[in-house]
């Protein structure tokens, strides 16, 4: 059966290898693949870095959120990137977001709190679209929103290059290596000190894309930290009854005479 | 084996007036099992297993889950950040699957590689057919649930189908819809339909195991028990092995759960479903990709039958042909350790299939569409012409006497008539 086995997937492997691979456009649409720096969220012991999720809050507070939502992340559950309670509440009071209606039946305007969703920049996806040409994306999920993940969002972040000789742009259109068809409409966001970091780091670029994907990894899979504590445990748990389980069918198994 | 000898007057008592505790005694304990069973018939009780765990997970994911167009996405991204393990829920849920899909598929290669729907297991081969059917239906319509936007345009794509059909296809897509686009009617029935049909799978299941023990298992002999020296009871032989089983195929799936939860997935579907933007490339889930490359093979029209009607047609047939599997291979011998020439074919069909799902995932280039041509082409060679013709050609190897005898050495009559799995 080994055999016939081996064949059956050469056989298939032979198809599959004759066929055409898949995406691969040739032509100046075509993407270089995508960068791929080390997160410290990544692989079976990945965690977060502390130190990288609270920075990568900071470039998200002082740069993304002039322009993007993050509207499925509560400002609560910031503590998890570092911050005190104090900070939180004060940062949910930076904006104000419309509630009501009072007593009168109108509605009115209070500084937002703790328990709200990150409060956006704009009232709706049309106010944005109208101030920058396209609604800029909500960012909560965009670590998975996308072939790549977080290497994607870093690749974006560091693909503005001069458009190559003869490529012509769109008005209002910004050239970027990854982003499909070239022609972003987001200007490049991230320049040398952008950033004051509290804890002194040099925000050159490198520095602020690697720490705001992390953190945005974040704001998509909140869950990761435990997800990954959880899974090594419950694995270690699984195998070790696995093993107990195989020992005991040898047992019982012993005196039944069969060749399968 | 009728007749529950026991001690506890409790049991005895509620024994002679609900068999009960009779029936566990002859269906899970000393049900009479063909004794050289292999590691793949663990297959059928790790699809069961599933089948429980996407029963409960789903209920639990159903305490939270708002089957509305406008709240669908977020409830589901609640779930996932607010609910106490609701991660774990729906990763389990989600993960499960996928690997509903595999157990099942490994199920039903074993099913045709050994014979296993030839006399007199052809109820029970059919029930599985059904459930199978079922499965499909049950886990399309789930994948819409979280209305992201593979669910949106994958159940535009797949209800459109049946537009294909000539006159009536049209009112058939509405009726199927609620409405005149996919929306708050179709999430809606989808979500009740999506509670429904496990629990209705459930119930074949139940079936399916009443007809296995009542023609009792098929084994990798392919031949009849002939005495109770070919059998052992049921516990804690087989027991213990579905155990073993359950137990790696734990490590793999938890693996999943827990450290490549989202690598089965598109990352497309966690962009909110939006009826204005069609993603570059709708491809359906894997465990569908061989459906979808015989749909799309199909690419001229002939006679007024359009190339999507033939296409739908074929992709129904691809399943339906299933059912009369047992006489299109008309071979007495069930299995394909005795018959030479199927042994190989049935690898071919395995290979081919795993090709239609590679193909299926490509974009329609000229070249991917004649591989898939040719490749469709095969599936059904295998079923209409290869069996029916080796069933009257091939010169099967001789079988073993019973069961007992080819596992002895001493007492079989031709030296070891069959190769090591």
């Amino acid at each position: 059966m080994m055999r016939s086995l081996l064949i059956g997937f050469a056989v298939a492997l032979a198809m599959i290898a004759g066929a055409p691979p898949a995406g691969a456009a040739p032509g100046p649409n075509r993407i270089p693949p995508l960068l791929r720096p080390h997160f410290s969220f990544q692989g079976v012991f990945g965690r977060y870095n502390k130190a990288a999720l609270k920075r990568g809050f900071e470039v998200f507070h002082q740069v993304c959120s002039n322009c993007h939502a993050l509207n499925r992340v509560d400002y609560h559950s910031l503590s998890a990137v570092g911050l005190t309670k104090a900070q939180i509440k004060a940062l949910a009071a930076e904006r104000q977001i419309q509630a009501g209606p009072n007593a009168e039946g109108k509605m009115f305007m209070r500084p937002g709190r703790p328990s709200d969703p990150y409060i956006p920049p704009f009232p709706n996806a049309e106010a944005a679209a109208a101030v920058y040409g396209a609604a800029p994306p909500d960012l909560s999920l965009m670590a998975v929103q996308r072939k790549g993940g977080p290497d994607f969002i870093y690749s974006i972040l560091m693909g503005f290059v001069p458009a190559p000789k003869g490529v012509s742009l769109p008005p209002n259109k910004f050239y970027n290596e990854y982003f499909p068809g070239h022609a972003i409409s987001m200007p490049p966001p991230l320049a040398p000190g952008a950033v004051t970091y509290a804890d002194g780091t040099k925000a050159t670029v490198p520095q602020m894309a690697h720490d705001v994907v992390t953190f945005l990894n974040w704001a998509a899979q909140p869950h990761l930290d435990e997800r990954k504590a959880l899974g090594l445990r419950v694995l270690g748990f699984v195998a070790f009854l696995t093993i107990l389980f195989y020992a005991l069918k040898r047992q019982i198994w012993k005196n039944v005479d069969q060749r399968d | 084996m009728s007749g529950l000898k026991t001690d506890n007057r409790v049991i005895g008592w509620i024994d002679e007036r609900l068999p009960v505790f009779s029936m566990l005694q002859n269906s899970a304990v000393e049900y009479p099992t063909p004794k050289n069973l292999n590691y793949w018939w663990n297959f059928g009780s790790l699809a069961g297993f599933m089948l429980v765990v996407m029963i409960v997970t789903g209920i639990f994911l159903a305490m939270h889950y708002v089957p509305n167009t406008k709240m669908a996405f977020g409830s589901v991204d609640h779930i996932m950040r607010d609910v106490n393990y609701g991660w774990l829920i729906r990763y389990l849920h989600m993960n499960g699957a996928t690997m509903f899909f595999i157990l099942v598929y490994i199920h039903i290669f074993r099913g045709l590689y050994y014979g296993s729907y030839k006399s007199p297991r052809e109820m029970l081969w059919w029930i599985g057919i059904v459930i199978f059917v079922l499965m499909m239906a049950t886990a399309f319509m789930g994948y819409v649930l979280p209305w992201g936007q593979m669910s949106f345009w994958g159940a535009t794509v797949i209800t459109n189908l049946f537009s294909a059909f000539p006159l009536v296809g049209r009112a058939i897509v509405h009726w199927l819809w609620g409405g005149f686009s996919v929306g708050d009617p179709t999430l809606n029935r989808f979500f009740a339909l999506h509670y429904l049909l496990p629990f209705v799978i459930l119930g074949l299941v139940f079936v399916h195991l009443w007809a296995l023990h009542t023609v009792k298992s098929n084994n990798p002999l392919g031949i009849d028990v002939k005495s109770p020296q070919d059998t052992i009871p049921f516990h804690p032989y087989y027991t213990v092995k579905d155990l073993v089983g359950i137990g790696v195929f734990l490590l793999i799936y938890l693996a999943f759960v827990f450290f490549h939860p989202n690598l089965f997935g598109d990352p497309v579907n966690y962009i909110p479903a939006n009826p204005m933007a069609t993603p570059p490339h709708i491809e359906p889930e894997w465990y569908f990709l061989p459906y979808y490359a015989i749909l799309r093979s199909f690419t001229h029209d002939i006679f007024g039958f359009t190339a999507k009607l033939q296409g739908v047609l074929a992709m129904f047939a691809s399943i339906l042909l299933l059912f009369f599997l047992p006489w299109l291979d008309g071979s007495r011998v069930r299995s394909a350790r005795f018959r030479p020439i199927y042994k190989q074919v049935f690898w071919l069909l395995v290979a081919d299939v795993v090709a239609l799902g590679y193909l299926g995932s490509l974009p329609p280039k000229p070249a991917t569409v004649t591989y898939m041509q040719i490749a469709t082409a095969y599936y059904f060679f295998h079923f209409l012409v290869l069996l029916p013709l080796l069933g009257r050609f091939e010169k099967p190897r001789p079988l073993p006497t019973s069961i007992s005898a080819a596992v002895l050495p001493a007492a079989a009559g031709s030296p070891r008539p069959m190769e090591k799995v």
